[in-house]
């Protein structure tokens, strides 16, 4: 059903943790659709300097959030804006049909924290 | 050093297979059992030369094994394709040979062969009642009484559950069918084997087996029909089956059905009595777990159904998988169905707790070292799940 580099990558996630001193955080999803998404940042100079999750959710959704977190490390705000769901299905190999809106989930999440960054600098 | 042996053979491939539930290894006496049937004796059963004949002879020695073994004569025994076609069978017969009536009862726990063949009567205008059961997953009699009409064609509940091992009690059941004389339909795909069956005993009318479940071929089933039972045939076609099922009899798995039958006995099931046990109160040590499901005799042996709390049901299955160990879940995006277990919701689970459940089924092979080293794996991953959720900080909070 899961690609190898989906395997692999919820295996052996790179990006999981809290950022403590974060500059901000998005969260996403709810329990009733089974997948919640927390992204957290570090922004040096309008850049991401540092990423971490932590997902509650299938192995789809663990996947989809380090690899979003990898996508979005040294862009600036507006680039990591830039990225799609299908970046990241397509750096995970490819996801199920049914298993495509772990990856939308994951970009609602880092665009929810980019917005608080924002709003509150 | 047992649970070392079994990493290291984890680590080579062999998996521990704890997913009993969604099928068997089929034993090595039952695939002996059937080359004979692909090599020689191939014939087909309807016809009249000897290799026809010697197929004839093992299709009914086998219907008369099956039929023992749940106290019912061989001509009560119709072979079908497995346990989906037999509750179609028995639903869709029933329902369309007795459509006057046009009421049907079963309840919220059943297997989708059961739901969804509920759902398309409905579609053609039955009216289905959705039985409720409490939090271990038993139905309420008096509820059933209180829902059985003037008009109701038949009960039909699912013996053992198989998500969550229930054994819902037959003869209490039985009677109360028998009184309102409504025909009593069980699912005994689960059960088959491990829990006694006796249609006499338990009045029972109609009973779907599978042999997949019990170390058996995959693709065969049967259905017991209750001697005089209006039920109309469902597959169209020649006259095998007593006009009952058309279509050239499975003879090889149907032998093979039969030897999986007969090789069953009491020891297995104490044995996996005793390894579920285990599993249950260690799995249990893990804090913000839950078992599912009724604990004791009113469980089936071979079923255990965990909930884990901020953590996913199918996210613990992948980790296991890594682990060497095959699991299973009922869990939102275990499948191609993104809902929580029926089941799970029925028993009155949150999201988060139909979400985080994890099945871990056992058989007559499992063994105590593989149980022993799924006890040592599973706390870790769980752990390690946990460090990924975002509920985890607030999991600490309340353990």
């Amino acid at each position: 059903m899961y690609s190898k580099e989906t395997i692999e990558r919820f295996r052996n996630p790179k990006n999981t943790g809290e950022i403590p001193n974060a500059d901000a955080v998005g969260e996403v999803g709810n329990m009733k659709c089974g997948d919640v998404m927390k992204i957290y940042l570090k922004v040096e100079k309008n850049k991401i300097k540092d990423i971490k999750f932590q997902t509650y959710g299938c192995m789809a959704a663990i996947a989809s959030s380090d690899m979003l977190c990898e996508l979005a490390k040294g862009k600036t705000l507006d680039e990591a804006l830039n990225i799609k769901f299908s970046d990241i299905t397509k750096g995970l190999g490819e996801l199920p049909q049914i298993k495509i809106h772990c990856s939308v989930l994951g970009t609602h999440a880092l665009k929810k924290a980019i917005e608080n960054y924002k709003s509150n600098n | 050093m047992a649970a070392a042996k079994i990493a290291r053979d984890a680590q080579m491939n062999k998996t521990i297979y704890l997913d009993n539930g969604s099928t068997t290894k089929v034993a090595p006496e039952v695939t002996k059992s059937m080359i004979p049937y692909f090599e020689e004796e191939y014939g087909n059963a309807s016809t009249i030369h000897a290799k026809g004949v010697n197929a004839k002879q093992a299709l009914e020695n086998s219907r008369k094994i099956i039929a023992k073994s749940i106290n019912a004569l061989p001509e009560e025994i119709i072979f079908t394709s497995g346990g989906t076609e037999s509750n179609n069978f028995a639903l869709k017969g029933t329902a369309f040979e007795n459509k006057e009536k046009r009421h049907i009862i079963t309840t919220k726990i059943e297997h989708s062969s059961v739901l969804n063949t509920c759902k398309w009567l409905e579609s053609q205008g039955f009216e289905v009642t959705y039985l409720s059961v409490d939090k271990d997953g038993f139905i309420d009699l008096n509820e059933l009484k209180k829902s059985i009409k003037e008009k109701t064609i038949l009960f039909s509940v699912i013996h053992a559950n198989n998500e969550i091992g229930t054994i819902q009690n037959l003869e209490e059941i039985g009677k109360i069918c028998k009184q309102k004389k409504i025909y009593f339909h069980i699912d005994a795909c689960q059960s088959y084997t491990k829990v006694p069956i006796d249609v006499k005993k338990q009045n029972l009318d109609l009973v779907s087996l599978n042999a997949h479940k019990i170390h058996g071929p995959k693709g065969v089933g049967a259905l017991y029909i209750k001697k005089a039972t209006k039920i109309s045939s469902w597959q169209h076609g020649g006259s095998h089956e007593s006009h009952l099922r058309a279509g050239t009899e499975n003879v090889s798995a149907i032998v093979g059905f039969a030897k999986a039958v007969q090789i069953t006995n009491s020891s297995h099931i104490k044995k996996m009595t005793e390894l579920r046990d285990k599993l249950i109160s260690e799995v249990l040590k893990i804090p913000g777990t839950r078992l599912n499901g009724p604990q004791g005799d009113k469980r089936l042996c071979s079923n255990t159904d965990f909930s884990f709390n901020a953590i996913e049901g199918e996210a613990i299955v992948g980790f296991l998988d890594e682990a060497g160990i095959a699991a299973s879940t009922g869990s939102a995006c275990a499948e191609k169905n993104l809902d929580p277990s029926h089941v799970l919701k029925a028993i009155g689970l949150s999201h988060e707790q139909a979400n985080g459940s994890l099945r871990l089924t056992l058989s007559r092979f499992t063994t105590e070292q593989e149980i022993c080293y799924a006890i040592q794996t599973l706390p870790e991953i769980v752990k390690k799940l946990r460090q990924f959720s975002p509920f985890g900080r607030e999991l600490k909070n309340v353990l």
